[in-house]
């Protein structure tokens, strides 16, 4: 007897980083030299670990009500959908997010960037996609930030974003950029993907439906995870 | 026309505020042990600011259908070190195809535009031989996929990233 196991499909060339990309210097020692290892699916890549709204807390999404007082900088509403490449939404995705403050800098130790802390904002927010797939964050933007790859170099706005979907085989961890951000065209991490359009996916559009009179500006921001393939892999 | 996958980006050094510790569900049913190891860069330096996933099938050999169990993550600290309780998996089975007991591994860091994906295999297996995804692997390099005991219900496995004894990362 054998049994039909639905894989996950690779990946179209050049729309997912490299791992040695030399102009991010982090990547020269770390990216691995040999060649990966193609494996068929087993059951042990296309399951994974299951989420729902019942794992949250109540406003986990909100990351301008986790003190006292409100952040400083911009207030925004960050939402959109999580679908597959056939553009079926995706429920149950676990989606955590972090980033810096209004003022470019994170809750974080080893940022030794010298700009303001903010006594209310931690920068960490927890989602669940629903049934349509959908997902809402409330945030602050988040300040460009300096770093030490190359001389005068500046991380462009980002959030970053961790998607726990349907399987082991559609992690993801990526970042989410704003709209014409003059810090994009240098900076070799978002450079890193060679497709421009795959490269533009991260960047999110701004949305006169998600903006909110007297609140919060919106942009929307769709995550597509792998899909399915149509033929099984006899195992 | 099918929409392009949404392309992966670094976790970044700054990862711990937004991803969290989860110690993986002990099952009683389950051998209990611990894996520890260290996690180096090319030059053999500790990567002190890599995140761990794990994920693996019952003592049964089943996976989890509808919770987080069997799903793990942790952080190396500034040696590079890192540590998890967890408990021998079961033999997973599709079909007439049978596993040996392994745990599939995710591994992020500053770096990393994308993540790693491995496996941890345990010494003293005699299915280690059969086993379909192993004997893919070319011999020389399969023992870096096998932990390696060093006490009771202890075991050291090291994440190379690379150079001549990195660990063998896959594409699934
Ligand atoms: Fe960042």
């Amino acid at each position: 007897m054998s049994i039909a196991i639905f894989g996950y499909r690779r990946p179209l060339p050049h729309t997912q980083p490299p791992y040695l990309h030399p102009s991010y210097l982090s990547s020269l020692k770390r990216a691995p030299s040999q060649s990966l290892i193609a494996i068929p699916p087993t059951l042990s890549e296309v399951s994974g670990p299951r989420f729902s709204q019942k794992d949250l807390a109540n406003g986990e999404n909100d990351l301008t009500r986790q003190h006292h007082g409100e952040p400083l900088g911009e207030r925004i509403i960050v939402s959109g959908r999580v679908v597959d490449e056939d553009g079926k939404p995706i429920r149950g995705v676990l989606i955590e997010i972090w980033q810096a403050n209004a003022a470019g800098r994170y809750a974080h130790s080893v940022d030794q960037h010298n700009a303001p802390l903010d006594p209310n904002f931690s920068g960490f927010g927890r989602a669940v996609s629903d049934d349509e797939g959908r997902y809402t964050f409330i945030t602050v933007k988040p300040g460009a930030y300096p770093w030490a790859n190359h001389y005068n170099a500046w991380r462009p706005a980002h959030i970053h974003f961790s998607l726990c979907g349907p399987a082991f085989a559609t992690r993801l961890v990526t970042q989410m950029y704003f709209p014409g951000d003059p810090l994009l065209q240098s900076d070799p991490i978002f450079n890193s993907i060679a497709d421009e359009t795959a490269r533009n996916k991260l960047v999110s559009t701004f949305d006169w439906t998600l903006t909110t009179p007297s609140y919060a500006l919106g942009y929307r921001f769709d995550i597509v995870l792998r899909g399915r393939e149509q033929t099984p892999m006899e195992s | 026309m099918p929409l392009t996958v949404t392309p992966s980006q670094t976790v970044g050094p700054f990862f711990s505020i937004g991803l969290h510790p989860v110690e993986l569900a002990l099952d009683p049913g389950g051998e209990q042990l611990a894996i520890q190891g260290r996690v180096l860069d090319g030059d053999h330096n500790p990567v002190g600011d890599a995140l761990i996933e794990t994920w693996q099938a019952g003592p049964d050999g089943q996976y989890s259908q509808n919770s987080s169990r069997g799903w793990s993550r942790l952080a190396t600290d500034d040696s590079g070190s890192f540590r998890f309780s967890t408990f021998k998996p079961g033999r997973v089975r599709a079909g007439n195809q049978l596993y040996a007991p392994h745990i599939v591994v995710a591994v992020f860091a500053r770096g990393l535009l994308r993540h790693l994906v491995t496996r941890i295999y345990f010494p003293d297996e005699p299915s280690n031989a059969d086993d379909p995804i192993l004997n893919l692997v070319p011999e020389p390099r399969r023992a870096t996929l096998i932990a390696r005991a060093v006490a009771p219900r202890l075991f050291q496995w090291n994440i190379v990233l690379q150079g001549r004894e990195e660990t063998v990362f896959f594409e699934c």
